[in-house]
């Protein structure tokens, strides 16, 4: 059978290598210091929608992406590594959202984009807020069954999917009716690498919101392949486009209200920093053996 | 999250720096004809180039992310045998569906095909890349350039039945070698005969030192005329496994790229196809088969250096002695930058190289369409010759050179390297086969004489360094044109000596001679272009040059008749 599945994905800045300048003086992300990255666990996420696709001749896998302009990377990214496209949902009303707001926003364009949707596959978590509450919110609001910690999808076929899920402790294999929300975990199967033609094919495609200041299609370099190809026009979503209720958007809609940031600085005595270099390694091994923990 | 192509950007460089490179896209994309037609073709020049940075940039994720890291589990596992079929080693399997999910399969082939109609300077990058990351894996993904074989030679039948099977992902091998018949190939035994009942060609026998020898399509040299025993008896022709015939008797045990099956083949009656006509397997086929496969030889010596590079940089920044790290001894530092020097060097050869077979495959492929001008007729002629000139030089150099920059990594390690725990010891074993296969460094030396007495290197040698060059380099211009005054010094003296002994014992000395100024003025005509990227190679490099030039140059030109007499062995 053929499936229609939405992926959600978050562009993020890439926390897994934070350098000393990764903070403003003002606490905030310096997002210049941290490259912009596919949030890992959507790429796992996308991989499972992926093998559905292929197992599913016909399935259309679209992705959407909350964020602004320059988010449609994640789109094109999806889009090389076989996603049939995507929206980006973009509007200054969504600014400032917490993951209630933004899961309000995510299931209103679902809902818009395709209310057919048979599963809607997300990461576990993004890491640059690695609440794992989107999803789960994502599933409530459109009232359906969710899935969460998924980390291979064993079967989906008559209008059922059975999953198996990484829990504490072990793994849980566990059975859904259609539709539903799936929640991968990273240690899932890697997402499949781009693939050369559909960037050859894709490497153009841009939103709306991405054209520079004051341009139109008209104005870019290979401005008749945007009139050819309408692929090449990925697909663009404001508060209104969905019928968003704006008081549920953004920070109007967000009952999280950060207060202070603060750094916590680890102060038990039990650690000990250690470098790499050969006399503090010789040092702990001789404390080592001097408290018998080895020898 | 390594990537070998943003990671290396004098990979980079070449690809987007010569002026030939403009007309590899012109010729290979026939004015752009197919834009209309496929949704992934380029628009114009700027929009190829730009796509090949990109699919480069793709290669370069994968073979820092995926294949690299499985290198030293595919080297410690390796393939094996089980009944008469090669089983992989786990990881090569990982690294196949990684390469074949990216669509990096039929690369050069044209779209028509389902290929990629990439040029062959961009698949030698893609080549180089993967070399890098893992040496052996490297014989396997880059076989799939035999097909470039069946689609010159193979009739339209052919191509349209094989062509887009490897643009899937299916593999290759060239089954040429048999257990006395290795650098001579004119000695191939293999039977092949014509099957009237069932209008087909059967091949018996066996072949050995087959790389990959268990693929999906194989492109086999047989003796398909009764009765003869030299080269002009062989022909060349196509086995698809699905028709079955041909097993694996063992997988031989090697001393390096332990990830590539080498193969003993066992052919029972097996169903084949004609390629080409009879008669042309050796002399034409074949020879064309190895010319693409030296190329790759080039890219994988290259990619070789590169890695050595890697792991001795590494190694000497971390390793302290002597309360420093071992890189702030000179006489470390001096290894590196030699590695570096030769690796830069060996890379400029590589991509001319490369640029120049683009430009004659490109225009021979035209030939097949349509009658070409008589200005395109001596342009292909022209490149051709650059092509046949080159490929010597660059897979006996670089292959040399991968030996040399492996061992000199090992010494970088000291007593570390000599232990099995470093990648240092995995790349020495690898680059071990580079000067042996596909020809041998000798080998290549007999293809590449020629064109010294005929004196077209020098003619090449001359056109390079007539290029304008700026002050600054004014010197090292000089002194690289000494370097080709002395090989036309000894040209002359072994061609006055007029004895073939002579010439013979003389040969690999003036090979080396030709290389190393053709070296040195490509990698001067880079710094000039990014002095930044260059300026540090081109000065060690010719340092290194010249007294290897100044060596030989003593060596030749005290040669003579009774003198290359003692040389002879019993």
């Amino acid at each position: 059978m053929s499936l229609r599945i939405v992926v959600l994905a978050k562009q993020v800045p890439d926390t897994r290598n934070v350098g000393p300048d990764a903070m403003t003086p003002e606490g905030t992300v310096n997002r210049s210091a941290l490259p912009a990255i596919f949030n890992p666990e959507d790429l796992n996420a996308l991989e499972q929608a992926l093998r559905l696709k292929d197992q599913n001749p016909g399935s259309i896998v679209i992705i959407i992406t909350m964020g602004p302009g320059r988010a449609a990377e994640v789109i094109r990214e999806a889009m090389y590594r076989g996603a049939d496209g995507g929206y980006l949902l973009t509007d200054r009303a969504f600014a400032g959202a917490d993951t209630l707001a933004t899961s309000y926003a995510l299931s209103t364009a679902i809902k818009h984009v395709m209310p057919d949707v048979d599963l809607i596959i997300g990461g576990r978590q993004a890491i640059d807020g690695d609440t794992a509450q989107v999803g789960p919110q994502v599933a409530e609001k459109l009232g359906l069954n969710q899935i969460t910690y998924t980390e291979e999808v064993l079967s989906c076929k008559d209008g059922k999917i059975v999953v198996k899920r990484h829990i504490d402790g072990g793994v849980e294999t566990v059975e859904s009716a259609l539709p539903c929300v799936l929640t991968v975990n990273g240690s899932a199967a890697p997402c499949r690498p781009r693939n050369v033609k559909r960037v050859m094919q894709f490497k153009r495609a841009l939103c709306e919101m991405e054209l520079p200041k004051d341009t139109t299609w008209a104005d870019l370099p290979y401005a008749d392949q945007y009139e050819k190809k309408a692929y090449l026009k990925l697909g663009q979503l404001t508060c209104a486009d969905v019928n968003a209720d704006l008081s549920q958007c953004g920070l109007a809609g967000s009952p999280t209200k950060v207060k202070n940031v603060e750094n916590i600085v680890f102060k038990a005595k039990e650690s000990k920093v250690m470098t790499a270099s050969d006399d503090d390694i010789n040092g702990l091994i001789q404390e080592l053996l001097a408290s018998h923990t080895i020898g | 999250m390594a990537n070998f192509y943003t990671d290396i950007p004098e990979i980079k460089f070449e690809l987007e720096n010569s002026p030939l490179m403009n007309r590899i896209v012109e010729l290979k994309e026939r004015d752009f004809a197919d834009k209309d037609q496929y949704a992934e073709a380029p628009q114009d020049v700027a929009d190829a180039i730009d796509t090949y940075g990109r699919v480069l940039d793709i290669v370069g994720d994968i073979t820092g992310n995926i294949i690299a890291p499985n290198a030293e589990e595919v080297d410690a596992e390796g393939p094996h045998c089980e009944n008469g079929r090669v089983r992989y080693a786990a990881k090569t399997y990982e690294n196949l569906a990684a390469m074949t999910d990216a669509g990096l399969n039929g690369v050069t082939m044209p779209r028509r095909y389902g290929g990629l109609n990439l040029p062959v300077t961009v698949y030698t990058a893609a080549n180089e890349m993967v070399s890098t990351a893992d040496a052996g894996f490297e014989n396997i993904w880059s076989l799939q350039d035999c097909i470039e074989t069946l689609y010159c030679f193979g009739n339209e039948e052919q191509r349209q039945k094989y062509i887009p099977r490897v643009c899937a992902g299916e593999t290759m091998s060239m089954d040429l070698t048999e257990p006395d018949a290795g650098s001579d190939l004119q000695s191939v035994m293999l039977k092949a005969t014509y099957d009237e009942g069932n209008d087909c060609w059967r091949l018996n026998g066996s072949k050995r030192f087959i790389t990959n020898g268990d693929s999906d399509i194989h492109l086999v040299l047989a003796r398909s005329e009764a009765g003869t025993k030299d080269g002009r008896g062989l022909s060349m022709f196509i086995y698809d496994k699905k028709d079955g015939g041909v097993d694996v008797r063992r997988i031989e045990n090697k001393m390096g790229i332990h990830g590539s099956p080498t193969c003993e083949l066992v052919y029972k009656n097996a169903k084949c196809e004609l390629c080409g006509d009879r008669k042309l397997g050796l002399i034409k086929y074949v020879m064309s088969l190895m010319n693409g496969a030296r190329l790759g030889i080039a890219a994988q010596s290259v990619g070789l250096s590169q890695a050595a590079y890697n792991e001795a940089i590494a190694y000497a920044r971390d390793r302290k002695q002597f309360g420093k790290a071992i890189i702030e001894f000179p006489a470390v530092a001096e290894m590196i930058s030699n590695i570096k020097a030769k690796l830069d060097a060996g890379r400029a050869l590589l991509y001319q190289t490369a640029r120049y077979v683009d430009i004659y495959k490109a225009l021979e492929d035209i030939a097949r369409e349509r009658k070409l001008t008589p200005e395109e007729r001596q342009e292909l002629k022209q490149y051709q010759r650059l092509a046949d000139a080159f490929t010597p030089l660059a897979k006996g150099m670089n292959s040399e050179y991968a030996n040399q920059n492996a061992y000199d990594c090992i010494q970088v390690h000291g007593g570390s390297g000599f232990m099995l725990e470093y990648a240092c010891q995995r790349i020495y074993r690898d680059a071990r086969i580079t000067s042996i296969y596909e020809g041998t460094t000798q080998l290549q030396t007999v293809a590449a004489i020629r064109y010294v007495t005929n004196g077209f290197y020098a003619q090449v040698i001359e056109e390079y360094l007539a290029a304008p060059v700026s002050a600054e380099f004014e010197g090292i211009h000089r002194r690289i044109k000494e370097m080709a005054t002395k090989l036309n010094v000894c040209t002359a003296a072994v061609k006055e000596a007029d004895s073939q002994e002579v010439l013979d014992i003389c040969a690999r000395h003036l090979y080396e001679m030709a290389a190393s100024t053709v070296m040195s003025l490509l990698l001067l005509r880079n710094t000039l272009q990014a002095p930044e990227l260059f300026a540090k190679s081109m000065n060690v490099y010719l340092l290194y040059a010249e007294s290897e030039v100044e060596k030989h140059f003593n060596w030749v030109r005290h040669m003579n008749p009774d003198l290359a007499e003692i040389f002879r062995q019993a």
